[in-house]
C-alpha cells in the first residue's frame, strides 16, 4: 500500500506555557517541540498497515519551517520510508490555507490512503484533514478509532466515536482518514531507526499555501477561576457542602 | 441584518442538545446584527420534519428539512454537499455547526467545498462589519485565541456546552429541500450507529459530571461514583486518563486533554489529584467540587469547594445528602 | 509525570539532533517500561529480566559498536546519554547494559577474532545471549592483577579453575568473559580473556543475597571447577591486565554519564516535591534551607554534565585517556551520592518510602561508588597521573 501521513511539529506545552509579548503567539523560549500526539497515532497506523500489506511505502509530509524536518526525521526513525517538507516560515492558523498546499503536493502521488491526526494539539482545530480530502475529491472518514483494511479489496471499514455511540462506516480506497486516540500506541523509535533515518530521503520545496483568511488577533490566558476553598474535613463537612451548592453556587 | 444558517444535529431522529445550542447562537448573532433570519437545516430519514417545532422554539425562522431514507443514520457526503449547496444558494452571513463529532466532520468539508473561512471549536462569536470574531480555546485550553475571519459567509463550529440554549420562539416555517447528492451515490456509507448504554447521559450534555480517579483504588469502587451520579439524577460519570488507561473505565469516559472536554454546571472530582492533562478537560465547569485525602493535591487549586478526607467515608455521606436535598424539591 | 531532564546551561544545543533523539527515545522507554515496575522489583530484590527483549529491540546493548555486528553504531556521546537515561531509572538496569555492552561485547569486539565477533556480537546485541564479566575475586578487588584464577593449556584447549565474585548478570548469563592467568600466579602479563558458555560443565553461579544496594540487579559468585574449553575460547588479542582494564575504561565512561542520570532523577523529584509540599502555610520551596540544597544539586549536576559531554567528545575524537575517565567517574558518582542523599533529606519522612526514588538511588549509588574502581582508587589513579608516583 502507498500511504501518506501528514504530520505537524507542535510545541510541548506541558512544562512551560507563556504568551509572547506580541500577545498573538506563545513564548518559544525553552520550548521543546515534537510530533503532535494524534499524528503519532496516524504514523503508527500507517506503519502497521504497511507491514501487514506489503509491498508499499509510507511517506510523511510536514508543512512548516525548516525545523519541521526534525519532525519528519522522527517519523523516519519510526520506520517511515521518506519525507516531504513543504517549507513555510510560519504555519498558518487557517487550516484551509494548509490544506491547499497539502492537496497540491498529494494529488498526483497515487496514494491508497492519506492519514492525518484527528487534530493538532496546538491549535485544536481538526480541520486540515477533512479539508484536504474535500480539495482532493477523496472520500474521508474523520476521528477514526477503529479500522479494518485489506489492500486487495480496495475497501475498508472504520469506527468513530459519536457522543454516547459508535458509528460504523465503510469506505472505498483511495481515502483520507483522520486518526483518533486509542487505535494504536505509537512505537518508540529504536536507536537503529534513528541512525537509519539519517540516510532516508527528505525532499524540501516551498509550500503552495492557499489564501489566509483566519488570523489570531489576540492570544491570552483564560480567566482565572476565582479562588476556591477547602470547606472542611471528612464526612462531617458534607452538610456544609450541600448548603453551599444549594444556596451559594445554586447548582443543586 | 445578517441571515445565519444553523446545522441542527439529530440522533435517532431527535435533535441533540447541541442543535438547540447552535440555533440559539445563530439567533443571538442574527439579533445582534439588527435582525436577520435564522435558518435551521436538518437532515434525516422520513419524518424528520416533525422536529421543526422544537427548532422553532429556540429561534429558527425557517426550518429547512431534507428527508430521505438513505439519511436515516447520517451520511457525511450528502450532508456536507447539501449544506454547501444551501450556503451557496442562499444569502447567509454565517453558517453555524456544533463542534460535536458530526459537526467537526462536516464543517471543514463544507468550508473547503465552498472555499470559505472556518473557525473551529469556538466558545462564542460576534459579527463585526466585514469580519467575524470568534473565541477559541487553543493549546488544549491553556490559552484563549481571538480569531478574525474574513470572507462571507464565515463558518463556525461551536464547542458543545459553550452556549446555553434559550427558548425564544419563532415561526419555524418548514421548507423542503432535496439532498444535493443522491444518497445512493455516497462513497462513504454509515453502516450502523450503536448506542452505548441508552440510559446514560452523555458527558458533554449532562448538567452534572461526577468523575473518579486513582484515589478510588480499584475498578469496583467506581460504584461509589456511580451511586453519587445516580443521586444527582442528571449526572454523567467520567474518569481520568489514569483509570481509563488501566482499563477500570472505558476510554470514552476519559475527561482530559486527549479525551472529552466538558463544561457542566457542576463537576465533582472524586479521588482525582488534578494533573494538568485532566484539568484541561474540565476547568471550564461552572462549579468544581473536589474530594481528596491529600490537601496539597493540585485539584484543590481549581476547585470552588473542597473536602479533604477519606472519600470512602465522604462519598457515601454526600450521596445520601444529595438524595435528601433533591427529594426536598 | 514524564521526566523532562535537567539542562540549566542549555547543553541540549550542543547535542546533535540524533543524540537528542537517542536520549529522548530511551527516556520515553524508561518512563513507559521501567518506572512502573522498578519500585516493586527493588523491594523484591529482583532484576526485571522481562525487560531485556525490549531493551535489546531498542538497540541499547552495545550501542556504540558497529552496525555490521547488529549494533546501533552510535557515537560515544549518544552511548553516554543512553546510560544517563537508563540510570535515571535505576542503577541496576544501567549496570545490566554496562556489563552487556562494555564488559562483554566490547572485549569480544576489541580482543576477539572475526569469527568470535560475528558469532557473539549479534546474539548479545539482540539479547539472545546474556553476558557477564569475571574479573573480580573474593580477595582481589581493587588489585585485579593479583587474581588467582588459572587457565592451563591442554592438548585440545584450556582448563579454568577459580572463583569470581560480585559478578553482575552472573546467574542469568549464558556466556561469561573470564579473566585468568595462563602462567605463574605472580605473572600478571599472563592474564588472558576467555569466552565461557555458562552451561559448560564445572561452571556454577550463586546469587549473592542480602544486598542493601543495587537490589534490582543480579549479583553473583561464580565458580569454575575444571572448566574445559576449546582452543577458540581464548580472546586472541587479549594479554595482560591492560585488557580487562581497557574494558573497565569503557564501562567507567558509561558510569560517569549514568550516575549523572541518577542525580538528575533525585534533583527532579526534590524540586517537584519542594514546590508541592506545603508546611507552615507555604511550600517548602519557599524556605532558604531547601533552596540552598536545590542550588547545590543543580550546580553539581550542571558541572557534571559539562564534564561528561567534553569527555564524550574526546572519546569520539579518539584522544580520551583512562585517567580522564577516572576523573569523571570519581566526580560524578560522588556528586550523585550527595545529590541523592540531600534529595532524600528534603523529602522528609516520605523520602524513606520506595514510591519516592531518591533513597533507592542513594542506596544504589553506594555500589556505584565502590565498583568499577572505588572512589579512592580513582583518587590514586589521578594522584599517580599528577605526580608520577604510584601510591597504591
Amino acid at each position: 500500500m502507498k500511504i501518506a501521513v501528514c504530520i505537524k511539529r507542535v510545541p510541548d506545552t506541558e512544562m512551560r506555557f507563556a504568551i509572547a509579548p506580541d500577545a498573538t503567539s506563545i513564548d518559544q523560549t525553552g520550548l521543546k517541540f515534537d510530533l503532535s500526539d494524534f499524528d503519532g497515532y496516524a504514523v503508527e497506523v500507517a506503519l502497521r498497515l504497511n507491514e501487514q500489506n506489503p509491498p508499499g511505502e509510507v511517506v510523511a509530509v510536514a508543512l512548516g519551517p525548516d525545523a519541521a524536518q526534525e519532525t519528519l526525521r522522527k517519523a523516519l526513525s519510526m520506520g517511515v520510508d521518506r519525507g516531504i517538507h513543504l517549507a513555510a516560515a510560519q504555519v498558518p492558523f487557517d487550516g484551509l490555507a494548509i490544506a491547499h498546499a497539502l492537496a497540491a503536493e498529494l494529488k498526483d502521488g497515487g496514494f491508497d490512503l492519506i492519514l492525518f491526526g484527528r487534530m493538532a494539539t496546538d491549535t485544536g482545530n481538526g480541520t486540515v484533514g477533512p479539508m484536504t480530502a474535500e480539495l482532493l475529491g477523496l472520500p474521508c472518514v474523520s476521528a477514526v478509532s477503529g479500522l479494518e483494511l485489506a489492500a486487495g479489496t480496495g475497501t475498508g471499514t472504520a469506527q468513530r466515536e459519536l457522543e454516547g455511540a459508535t458509528e460504523s462506516l465503510s469506505f472505498p480506497l483511495p481515502a483520507v482518514l483522520t486518526i483518533d486516540e486509542g487505535i494504536a500506541r505509537p512505537r518508540l523509535p529504536s536507536l537503529k531507526g534513528i541512525m537509519a533515518a539519517k540516510k532516508k530521503p527528505v525532499e524540501s520545496r516551498p509550500a503552495a499555501l492557499g489564501p489566509i483568511r483566519l488570523t489570531i488577533d489576540k492570544l491570552e490566558l483564560p480567566p482565572e477561576r476565582a479562588a476556591g476553598r477547602i470547606i472542611g474535613e471528612g464526612a462531617g463537612a458534607v452538610p456544609e457542602l450541600i448548603r453551599l451548592l444549594r444556596d451559594e453556587a445554586k447548582v443543586l | 441584518m445578517a441571515n445565519i444558517l444553523a446545522f441542527a444535529e439529530l440522533r435517532r431522529g431527535a435533535p441533540r442538545k447541541v442543535a438547540f445550542e447552535t440555533v440559539t447562537a445563530a439567533r443571538a448573532a442574527a439579533d445582534a446584527s439588527g435582525g436577520g433570519e435564522v435558518h435551521a437545516l436538518v437532515l434525516g430519514g422520513p419524518g424528520t420534519a416533525s422536529v421543526a417545532g422544537q427548532l422553532a422554539r429556540y429561534g429558527a425562522d425557517v426550518v429547512l428539512v431534507v428527508e430521505h431514507p438513505g439519511l436515516e443514520h447520517g451520511n457525511p457526503e450528502v450532508f456536507a454537499a447539501t449544506i454547501a449547496a444551501r450556503l451557496r444558494a442562499g444569502d447567509y452571513r454565517a453558517g453555524c455547526f456544533p463542534a460535536s463529532a458530526q459537526g467537526r466532520d462536516l464543517a471543514p468539508r463544507v468550508a473547503a467545498a465552498l472555499d470559505l473561512p472556518l473557525a473551529s471549536d469556538i466558545t462564542g462569536f460576534d459579527l463585526a462589519g466585514e469580519a467575524l470574531i470568534a473565541r477559541h480555546p487553543a493549546y488544549i485550553g491553556k490559552a484563549i485565541a481571538t480569531i478574525r475571519l474574513t470572507g462571507t459567509p464565515a463558518l463556525v463550529s461551536l464547542r458543545p456546552g459553550a452556549v446555553t440554549p434559550v427558548e425564544q420562539a419563532r415561526a419555524g416555517r418548514v421548507e423542503s429541500l432535496e439532498p444535493a447528492l443522491d444518497p445512493g451515490q455516497a462513497r462513504v456509507v454509515v453502516t450502523a450507529v450503536t448506542e452505548r448504554a441508552a440510559a446514560r447521559l452523555d458527558l458533554g450534555e449532562a448538567p452534572v459530571v461526577v468523575s473518579g480517579g486513582r484515589g478510588l483504588k480499584a475498578a469496583e469502587n467506581f460504584k461509589l461514583v456511580e451511586d453519587l451520579a445516580a443521586a444527582f439524577g442528571n449526572a454523567a460519570v467520567g474518569a481520568t486518563r489514569a483509570v481509563t488507561d488501566d482499563g477500570w473505565r472505558p476510554a470514552a469516559d476519559q475527561i482530559g486533554q486527549t479525551g472529552r472536554m466538558v463544561s457542566p454546571s457542576l463537576y465533582v472530582a472524586v479521588g482525582i489529584s488534578g494533573a494538568i492533562q485532566h484539568l484541561a478537560g474540565m476547568r471550564t465547569a461552572r462549579v468544581i467540587v473536589a474530594i481528596n485525602r491529600d490537601k496539597d493535591a493540585p485539584i484543590f487549586k481549581v476547585a470552588d469547594y473542597g473536602i479533604v478526607g477519606d472519600l470512602f467515608e465522604i462519598i457515601p455521606r454526600l450521596t445520601e445528602e444529595v438524595r435528601k436535598a433533591r427529594a426536598d424539591h | 509525570m514524564a521526566f523532562d531532564g535537567v539542562d540549566f546551561y542549555q547543553l541540549d544545543t550542543l547535542l546533535s539532533e540524533e543524540e537528542r533523539a537517542v536520549r529522548d527515545t530511551v527516556r520515553a522507554w524508561v518512563d513507559e517500561h521501567l518506572m512502573p515496575v522498578i519500585a516493586d522489583c527493588y523491594i523484591e530484590g529482583r532484576f526485571p529480566k522481562e525487560l531485556i527483549p525490549g531493551l535489546a529491540e531498542l538497540g541499547v546493548l552495545g550501542a556504540n559498536l558497529p552496525e555490521k555486528y547488529g549494533c546501533a553504531g552510535l557515537n560515544n556521546v549518544a552511548y553516554g546519554l543512553i546510560m544517563q537515561e537508563l540510570e535515571r531509572g535505576d542503577s541496576g538496569i544501567r549496570s545490566f547494559a554496562s556489563v552487556q555492552g562494555a564488559l562483554v561485547m566490547y572485549p569480544i569486539f576489541a580482543y576477539g577474532s572475526e569469527e568470535q565477533r560475528s558469532h557473539w556480537l549479534p546474539r548479545l546485541a539482540s539479547g539472545t545471549e546474556i553476558g557477564c564479566f569475571g574479573l573480580t575475586e573474593p580477595d582481589y578487588g581493587s588489585n585485579p592483577a593479583g587474581m588467582i584464577t588459572t587457565a592451563k593449556e591442554t592438548a585440545d584447549g584450556w582448563v579454568l579453575n577459580g572463583t569470581k565474585m560480585w559478578i553482575t548478570n552472573g546467574s542469568q548469563a549464558t556466556v561469561a568473559i573470564v579473566w585468568a592467568k595462563t602462567g605463574a600466579l605472580d605473572d600478571s602479563k599472563s592474564i588472558r580473556g576467555f569466552i565461557v558458555p555458562t552451561g559448560t560443565k564445572g561452571y556454577t553461579a550463586k546469587d549473592q543475597k542480602g544486598k542493601l544496594s543495587l537490589r534490582s540487579s543480579d549479583t553473583s559468585e561464580i565458580h569454575l571447577e575444571d572448566v574445559h574449553l576449546p582452543k577458540d575460547a581464548l580472546l586472541p588479542k587479549s594479554g595482560g591486565i591492560k585488557s580487562p582494564l581497557g574494558c573497565l575504561t569503557q564501562a567507567r565512561y558509561g558510569i560517569s554519564w549514568g550516575s549523572l542520570g541518577a542525580a538528575m532523577a533525585c534533583y527532579d523529584e526534590a524540586v517537584r516535591y519542594a514546590r508541592d509540599r506545603v508546611m507552615f502555610g507555604k511550600p517548602i520551596a519557599a524556605t532558604q534551607i531547601q533552596q540552598v540544597r536545590l542550588a547545590e544539586m543543580l550546580t553539581e549536576i550542571t558541572k557534571a554534565q559539562c564534564l561528561v559531554l567534553t569527555l564524550g567528545r574526546l572519546k569520539d575524537k579518539g584522544t580520551m585517556t583512562p585517567q580522564q575517565v577516572s576523573l569523571a567517574k570519581r566526580n560524578n558518582v560522588n556528586m550523585a551520592c550527595e545529590c541523592a542523599r540531600e534529595a532524600r533529606r528534603l523529602l522528609g519522612a516520605n523520602g524513606i518510602l520506595v514510591e519516592y526514588h531518591s533513597m533507592r538511588h542513594m542506596a544504589n549509588l553506594e555500589s556505584v561508588y565502590t565498583y568499577e574502581g572505588t572512589h579512592d582508587m580513582h583518587s590514586l589513579i589521578l594522584g599517580q597521573e599528577i605526580t608520577g608516583i604510584a601510591a597504591y
